[in-house]
């Protein structure tokens, strides 16, 4: 019961974020935007695909622990009374990625599902929710291991370009060195180590681009298939969920505040 | 009450708290002093589960506090310097701790009253001025009658009127039964209000007193010229 009682209070406090609204527009615009700059509907949700793995962990990932650092003072609060430690934890997880949540499907699906609801569509609004909630798991981990905010949100910066940027470098030059092994086994596993790879093939590989499914989607494809591929793609994202966030509560049980 | 049995904690290589035993009792004052650093907050945090110790045990009337968290029920805590969410209303903020707190719960306006918070009820935590967040934070710890009050430094940002309401109020918790425990640098405020001396020096426990043995005359003769000797043996160390 207290669960919901402090989730209603950090919900209210999302109502009057402007943020939130302000990240909700920005993502209608761009994904109604791609839609009517482009005829072919399977073409746009690429493009869509595209901006949405660039910019969802960005914001995930700042946003939840700006969220945090400056919640620590209700957080402390909260911590006084006769509270779980893990109720405010989940109380504030499950607020941010809920708001965050329902700024993608607002801001990017409905656009697209006002153009037309099918298979690629609901995979592209599920691995967005996805997403998020796993870079708001990865965030709140980092942000509550690190007391300076600064520090935070440097190291969060740094990993939000590791997973979009420096992460395909890395495979590129490891193929590049190791290219004359086979390197099918070890591109999947390192597919595996990135949620936004993971994100990315789940789309691409419904969606007949497979152009655009890169090295590793297109090994990942070969190996599993679509189907068996799709399954396995969703059972290592409930990891990528769980294992940080499992991480971030025991961090908060065990903080010093 | 309060059992400390054995209290150690580190921050990294500092030892902040090197095993401390301590007993206290309902219907009773007591000051913690000690100089800066020397870990007064730190135990406090750990009594109310704040912080985690690397060692010992605190038993909150008969409870280990360990795995526990509605021993913190029973609890009021005013902080060294008040924490509240900035972007809330100070209604919202009361309605918050009481929703948490109880419904159901007889409310203590008296302090709530004298630090006049109903004028204060539609403006956001931001725009208070610092006095002002301590007099709703002090007002808060006794808003729900909880048994054991834990104050750090308490009239440390008050003006004179609200340091002395606060004074009243503690003398006054203190013949319903309940357990203050509070920390301050004044000589004089424990003159004025505690039975019981508690003088923390780099993390152990220095010092001992109980001021009532002495009788009254005696023991404001002693406290002043005591403590300051106190405070030079520690640094002459």
């Amino acid at each position: 019961m207290k669960e919901i009682k402090i989730l209603k209070y950090i919900m209210n406090d999302f109502k009057r974020n402007k943020w939130i609204i302000i990240y909700t527009i920005f993502l209608f615009l761009i994904s109604s935007g791609l839609i009517y700059s482009s005829k072919d509907f399977n073409k746009s949700i690429a493009s869509i695909l595209n901006v949405t793995l660039i910019i969802i962990p960005l914001v995930s990932t700042l946003f939840t622990a700006l969220h945090y650092y400056n919640s620590i003072e209700f957080l402390q609060m909260l911590l006084t009374q006769p509270i779980k430690r893990a109720t405010i934890f989940r109380a504030e997880f499950y607020g941010i990625a809920f708001s965050l949540s329902s700024a993608y499907l607002i801001g990017i699906m409905l656009p697209v599902f006002i153009q037309g609801v099918n298979i690629t569509s609901i995979l592209l609004a599920i691995t967005g929710v996805i997403l998020t909630i796993i870079f708001t798991s990865i965030s709140l981990f980092i942000a509550i291991s690190i007391d300076e905010k600064i520090k935070g949100m440097g190291i969060l910066f740094f990993s939000w370009l590791f997973f979009s940027v420096l992460f395909d470098g890395l495979i590129i030059l490891i193929y590049f060195l190791f290219n004359n092994y086979p390197l099918e086994k070890v591109t999947i596993i390192l597919t595996m180590l990135n949620p936004v790879d993971i994100g990315r093939i789940i789309i691409l590989m419904k969606l007949d681009l497979s152009a655009m499914l890169g090295y590793n989607g297109a090994v990942f494809m070969k190996f599993f298939g679509s189907t068996f591929g799709i399954v396995l793609c969703f059972a290592v994202c409930t990891t990528w969920i769980l294992i940080p966030s499992y991480l971030a509560l025991r961090k908060f049980n065990r903080k010093n505040f | 009450m309060i059992k400390i049995e054995g209290l150690c904690k580190n921050y990294g290589k500092l030892k902040a708290i090197k095993e401390i035993y301590l007993e206290l009792n309902g219907g009773k004052i007591y000051a913690l002093m000690g100089p800066n650093g020397s870990g007064k907050t730190t135990m406090l945090k750990c009594i109310l589960g704040l912080i985690k110790p690397e060692k010992g045990k605190i038993i909150v009337n008969g409870e280990d506090i360990q795995y526990n968290f509605l021993y913190r029920d029973n609890i009021g805590y005013m902080p060294q310097t008040a924490h509240f969410p900035e972007n809330l209303k100070v209604k919202e903020v009361i309605s918050i701790i009481k929703e948490i707190r109880g419904e159901e719960k007889a409310i203590d306006f008296e302090l709530y009253d004298s630090f006049k918070i109903n004028e204060i009820l539609d403006k956001t935590i931001s725009s208070l001025s610092q006095g002002t967040k301590q007099r709703l934070s002090g007002a808060l710890t006794f808003m729900f009658g909880s048994k054991i009050i834990i104050l750090d430094e308490p009239t440390a940002g008050l003006d004179p009127f609200s340091a002395n309401h606060m004074r009243d109020k503690i003398l006054k918790e203190k013949k319903n039964g309940k357990l203050i425990l509070f920390t301050t640098h004044i000589i004089n405020e424990i003159e004025e209000l505690a039975e019981n001396l508690i003088f923390i020096l780099e993390g152990k426990i220095h010092l001992e007193l109980d001021l009532n043995k002495s009788g009254q005359q005696h023991r404001k003769f002693q406290l002043s010229k005591y403590l300051p000797g106190v405070f030079k043996g520690y640094e002459g160390n």
